[in-house]
């Protein structure tokens, strides 16, 4: 019986394809997904290899393909996340009041380079960058700032850091005590992820020995004493907006988060104790399907890992639970609001994807930080999606999608491959020392670069549909008066603070760093709370670590 | 002009968005010319310094880091400082329309945003430096 229900399939099959290239293909454009995986024309029982229990289960349970939750939507939407942060403190507090003010459910905060670098404001190579790409923040004064009248208690929120990441999360530990809200009830995620800094963002501080040191004493920290906080956000964004593929952004990001388990492992934690913190963030593209796989693909992957080969008992070890942003890198110049579409479309891959997590762009940031107008029609993107398309009403709906399986199958396949190929390398931190993952990445750029100049790959607005006399989109200015304000205050706050308790803190602080079985984050704090600036302590690390520099290769 | 054009391809600034430069590195040697790509978080003494040394034609700065109008007038003023006329100074990366007015009165040659094609930059810095 069986067996004639395929002969009969395989004979329409036969059929299609005689009839399907009687037509010829349109010429010109690629029919490849943007990463250069090549799609047949049509996916079938034929060409998909799936077996339902193994591949996919059910939702909330291993291998979690279909989502982490067993309600996923229908139980509770994903967390509204918007980015922000420009100026200082104050200016940024504002925007994160007016973003509550509007439905937003989670804060996010954009630090600037200075901060991100691990330079106060008023280092020399701070200058013309205070405050230009996220909010600038130097001392526990300025946390107190940002979330003046926000009540640590009842927000989660978000920190893009990663090479001062745990004096950021130590001052926002501060913040807390001083609105006395217990340790154990602070939420939220600080990215932490290093190892992708030197990857691809490139904005490190310390060699990545040290660095891991650091990440691992603020998840054995975070374990003890902050058990809801997420302390490392292993990140793929940065990897694809750095020009990689999605392949490489799922098997880069994924390799790092091994790196990690493994540091954990060496440190001697149980990976049951730590593993269900860790939570990921990954891009949204535009090549629809692609990006779906790759979400699947990494939850499969993980649990898949962690169950069988770090040996994690404890389910909640086993689920990946990410964040998703829709890709800055696919936004366009020329005719900028149709990067509200682009968005719209890359959001909904997310959704689609099953994201505990979003932050939709705002349609002009290609030009600047975005205006007030811009982000609220970006959160509008995410909350017609949730409320008005129905496409939260089912779990995972794309499931069993025969294209869309047998994408996350090759996906999977070709992040495999680069694991081994890490491993042959010594693993992710020798890769980083031979630039491996950094060519990789700027050959698969390279790659799409050259598609989009011969016409194989279009982009609205900028290499077909022109537009001439584009009428100019109002962009938010960053007033360079700040500099100077936050100059001053950091100067003001070492000018104020008991001199003696934090010469002292920062004493301890390197006496500390120099011996590698000490935890940083206890005197990290002290030293936060004798108001010693994230540059000091930075300072003082680079001081007994030294700094990072890369080989560039193009 | 004789030999290959030298180019120096600089990341001033603090932004680790190497995406773009990398890119023009690559085509900018495909079309020909010899490329010096100083890696990030240069200093503009440390780009102008650079540029000195290599013999540079021209100098391409990528900055995403919105501190364009510091730091571009000081490569600028550096330049001149140290007697350097003749090098052609371009830039690209996220720059609004008055900025990049402001920038070619002090003396850049060509301004690139998002989406300029390599071919354009690539045509710009021949015709700009055979000139």
């Amino acid at each position: 019986m069986a067996t004639t229900d395929r002969e009969e399939q395989t004979g329409g099959a036969q059929e299609w394809r005689r009839r399907y290239e009687t037509t010829p293909e349109r010429e010109g454009e690629l029919f490849s997904t943007i990463s250069g995986v090549e799609n047949e024309p049509l996916y079938s029982p034929e060409n998909t290899d799936l077996d339902y229990e193994r591949d996919l289960g059910w939702p909330g349970a291993y291998p979690f393909t279909r989502g982490v939750y067993p309600s996923m939507y229908r139980g509770r939407l994903w967390t509204m996340r918007q980015f922000a942060g420009f100026g200082t403190a104050e200016e940024t507090n504002a925007r994160f009041r007016y973003l509550l003010e509007h439905g937003q459910t989670g804060l996010s905060t954009a630090f600037d380079m200075p901060t991100l670098m691990g330079y106060d404001s008023d280092h020399a190579r701070s200058l013309g960058e205070v405050g230009r790409e996220g909010v600038a923040i130097d001392s526990l004064a300025d946390m107190e700032t940002l979330f003046a009248g926000i009540p640590l208690g009842e927000v989660s929120t978000s920190m893009t850091i990663n090479g001062p990441a745990a004096m950021l999360l130590a001052f926002y530990a501060c913040v807390g005590e001083e609105q006395d809200v217990p340790l154990e009830r602070l939420r939220g995620t600080v990215q932490t992820d290093i190892l992708k800094e030197y990857i691809a963002q490139k904005e490190w501080i310390f060699p990545p020995a040290p660095s891991m040191r650091l990440v691992v004493d603020m998840i054995e920290w975070c374990a003890e004493r902050l058990p809801l906080m997420h302390p490392v956000s292993i990140s793929g964004y940065h990897i694809r907006e750095a020009g990689s593929n999605a392949a490489q952004e799922l098997a880069f990001t994924l390799a790092d988060g091994f790196a990690y388990v493994e540091a954990c492992l060496e440190r001697g934690l149980d990976v049951d104790a730590f593993a269900p913190r860790l939570s990921f963030f990954f891009n949204a593209h535009l090549d629809f399907f692609e990006e779906i796989a790759k979400y699947r693909a990494a939850r499969r992957i993980w649990a898949r890992q962690l169950r069988d080969k770090y040996g994690a008992q404890d389910p909640r070890s086993w689920l990946m639970r990410f964040h998703t942003q829709t890709a800055g890198v696919s936004l366009t110049a020329q005719q900028p609001e149709v990067n509200l579409i682009r968005t719209a479309i890359e959001a909904l891959a997310a959704v689609l994807g099953g994201t505990q997590s979003l932050h939709t762009n705002s349609f002009d940031e290609a030009l600047a930080l975005p205006t007030e107008h811009a982000v609220r029609l970006a959160l509008r993107t995410q909350q017609v999606i949730a409320h008005e398309t129905g496409v939260v009403n089912t779990i995972d709906p794309l499931g069993g999608s025969y294209y869309l399986e047998q994408l996350t199958n090759e996906l999977e396949r070709q992040a495999y491959d680069y694991f081994e190929r890490i491993e042959e390398l010594g693993g992710v931190v020798p890769a980083i020392e031979q630039n491996f993952m950094q060519r990789e990445i700027a050959e698969a750029s390279f790659r799409y670069q050259s598609e989009v100049e011969r016409g194989e790959r279009v982009i609205v607005g900028v290499n077909r549909y022109e537009q001439q006399d584009e009428q100019p989109v109002e962009i938010l200015r960053i007033d360079p008066a700040l500099e100077q304000k936050q100059i001053e205050r950091v100067q003001g706050v070492r000018a104020r603070r008991d001199a003696a308790a934090a010469e002292a803190a920062l004493t301890r602080l390197k006496e500390d760093a120099a011996h590698e079985d000490r935890n940083l984050m206890e005197p990290i704090m002290a030293a936060s709370r004798a108001y010693v600036t994230m540059g000091e302590m930075c300072d003082a690390l680079r001081d007994v670590w030294g700094t990072w520099r890369e080989t560039p290769v193009f | 002009m004789a030999g290959k054009i030298r180019v120096v391809v600089a990341k001033p600034g603090l932004d680790g968005h190497d995406r773009g430069a990398k890119i023009i590195a690559r085509a900018l040697r495909d079309a020909g010319m010899e490329v010096i790509y100083t890696g990030l978080h240069q200093t503009p003494e440390q780009i102008v310094e650079t540029a000195i040394q290599e013999d540079a034609d021209a100098v391409g700065i990528s900055i995403l880091s919105g501190a364009h109008m510091t730091l571009v007038p000081r490569i600028l003023e550096l330049l001149r400082e140290n007697g350097v006329e003749d090098v052609v100074v371009v830039v690209g990366g996220t720059i609004p329309d008055d900025d990049a007015d402001e920038l070619r009165k002090l003396g850049v040659a060509g301004v690139f945003g998002p989406g300029a094609p390599t071919t354009e930059i690539v045509d710009f810095l021949k015709g700009a430096v055979a000139a």
